[in-house]
């Protein structure tokens, strides 16, 4: 008789499994009140779960601004974190090609952009909000300071990695700016430039979070801090796994976009 | 007159490595090339001959001197001039028609799509590579490669080819097979082409004019031979001829032992000119 050999991928599907009972294992002892009963305990994995059923069950429902469905909250999330996020992409897009190009200019640049990066895109909001005057505008523009960075930073080192070849077959060619551009230079930086995007749109998935939780009145970041106010941990719980969950679909849709533009030398 | 391509008193400096000042890789370089001829610069590497292939291309700057093709001036790259890269240079991330769309596109915008789509099956069959049209570089030898180079660089139907060591990085086998492909193309369109290469054989295959570099620093073309040996030529056929290992000897006796001592008097000889011919 034959043993057959369990494949890695199903022996990595099973450690998965295995990690996630253990988790829900802990979880569910942290959250059984222990013997004298002093707090309420954390929700439980079972409370967890009927509320998750509850929320998804009707996603798009709107009773006034402090109850609305999930599915509107993460929409209101997304459609901020798209406007902030494309515009930041284009502006790191660009420049970054400009500096990737002119190596001097990159040296100038680059004490500034190392002092700029590490700023967390929170601190930039009462400037926001005293400039503008807007909190969604505020929201935006804390995006698109915490994606700008790693695409700008990531692009620019792409660029100015271009193998010289590609851009002498460009000059030999006559390409305009934009035919070099486009048919050139981001298809060359590519795989650097999604690299960035993909970091990018993690710290604006992490960033909206927060923004909202500060000057919301929509999001999901705005729905964890209303259902903390409303002592209901159950609700923040579920959140926190929903945020999870978008953040990894997101994720995964540059994964196959980096996919989708690698090239082999 | 001058020359179809007139190479005049070219000489390149460049900022010394070590130190300050700088080191001279090749001084008052000078040689006519008439329209329709191929002319190859054989010498050892780092001799610059590269260099000023790169400078006939535009992609470079000469430090002193000049280079007029066809009564004009050059000092930027342009689609009169096209490259054949030692490394292909072919664009990773497009397809084998692609490639040479880019180039054919670039050569003429105004033309209409189909009357693309035509150009580059031409030069894709030429090269025959028609089964290979819709592959990505990464996908073909290097043989295969550079006839994908070679299809590109005549597809822009340019003045001037300039061949940068085109077959070094082609393993030997294949190597014969694409000089004698590159030979009967060549026959065919009658380019004025100039190649640099340090393979003797190679030069002496395709070339009607082969100039001889000094090592450098300071390198100039010290000799200019003249290979008479009619064509068609072949790799078989060649080393048949009276004139081939006379020839042959000759230019590697240059590179061995004279290339340092460029200002010995060329040797009178029968098959080539002596001198610099201007």
């Amino acid at each position: 008789m034959t043993l057959a050999v369990p494949n890695e991928t199903f022996r990595a599907v099973a450690l998965s499994a295995l990690l996630l009972f253990a988790a829900l294992f802990v979880w569910q002892l942290a959250s059984t009140p222990s013997g004298g009963g002093r707090t309420q305990g954390l929700p439980g994995p079972a409370a967890v779960a009927t509320v998750t059923w509850e929320m998804l069950s009707e996603p798009f429902y709107d009773r006034g601004p402090n109850d609305k469905g999930i599915g509107f909250q993460v929409l209101s999330s997304l459609g901020r974190v798209a406007i902030g996020y494309s515009l930041a992409s284009v502006v790191a897009i660009f420049l970054g090609v400009i500096l990737g190009l002119n190596p001097i200019l990159l040296k100038a640049a680059n004490p500034y952009i190392q002092i700029l990066k590490p700023i967390s895109p929170l601190a930039w909001m009462p400037l926001f909000l005293y400039t503008i005057k807007d909190a969604t505008g505020a929201m935006i523009l804390v995006i698109f300071m915490s994606t700008l960075w790693p695409t700008l930073a990531n692009t620019a080192f792409g660029v100015s990695a271009i193998k010289r070849d590609y851009l002498n077959v460009a000059a030999l060619l006559q390409l305009s700016w934009w035919g070099r551009f486009f048919k050139v230079i981001l298809p060359a930086a590519a795989p650097t430039i999604v690299a960035g995007l993909r970091i990018s749109i993690g710290s604006a998935w992490v960033a909206v979070v927060a923004a909202e939780m500060l000057v919301g009145g929509t999001g999901i970041g705005y729905f964890v801090w209303n259902e903390w106010n409303n002592l209901s941990l159950t609700r923040v719980m579920f959140a926190i796994l929903v945020i999870g969950v978008v953040g990894l679909i997101l994720d995964a849709g540059f994964t196959r976009l980096a996919r989708a533009i690698a090239y082999i030398e | 007159m001058g020359a179809f391509l007139e190479v005049s008193y070219v000489s390149k400096y460049f900022p010394d490595p070590s130190g300050r000042g700088m080191q001279c890789i090749f001084k008052d370089v000078q040689c006519g090339i008439d329209q329709g001829t191929f002319v190859t610069v054989v010498g050892h590497s780092g001799c610059g001959k590269s260099t000023l292939l790169n400078i006939i291309a535009g992609l470079e700057r000469a430090s002193a001197g000049g280079v007029v093709l066809d009564g004009k001036e050059i000092d930027a790259p342009g689609l009169d001039r096209m490259v054949v890269f030692q490394n292909f240079a072919l664009m990773p991330w497009m397809s084998v028609y692609e490639n040479i769309r880019v180039a054919v596109k670039a050569a003429h915008p105004a033309w209409a799509q189909t009357q693309v789509h035509a150009c580059v099956l031409k030069y894709i069959e030429m090269v025959g590579l028609t089964d290979a049209a819709s592959k990505r570089p990464a996908m073909l030898s290097g043989g295969m490669r550079q006839r994908v180079g070679i299809a590109r660089a005549f597809s822009v139907e340019p003045k001037v080819l300039l061949l940068d060591e085109p077959f070094a990085q082609i393993d030997a086998l294949t190597r014969g097979a694409i000089q004698e492909e590159l030979v009967s193309i060549w026959m065919r369109t009658r380019n004025t082409v100039f190649m640099v290469t340090h393979d003797v054989d190679e030069a002496i295959l395709l070339s009607d004019r082969i100039m001889l570099m000094t090592r450098g620093p300071e390198a100039e073309i010290a000799e200019v031979v003249d290979i008479t040996i009619p064509r068609p030529r072949s790799r078989t056929s060649i080393i048949e001829h009276p004139h081939y290992y006379k020839i042959r000897n000759h230019i590697i006796h240059f590179l061995v032992e004279r290339s340092r001592k460029c200002d010995r008097p060329a040797e009178a000889m029968s098959h080539h000119t002596g001198g610099i011919h201007g």
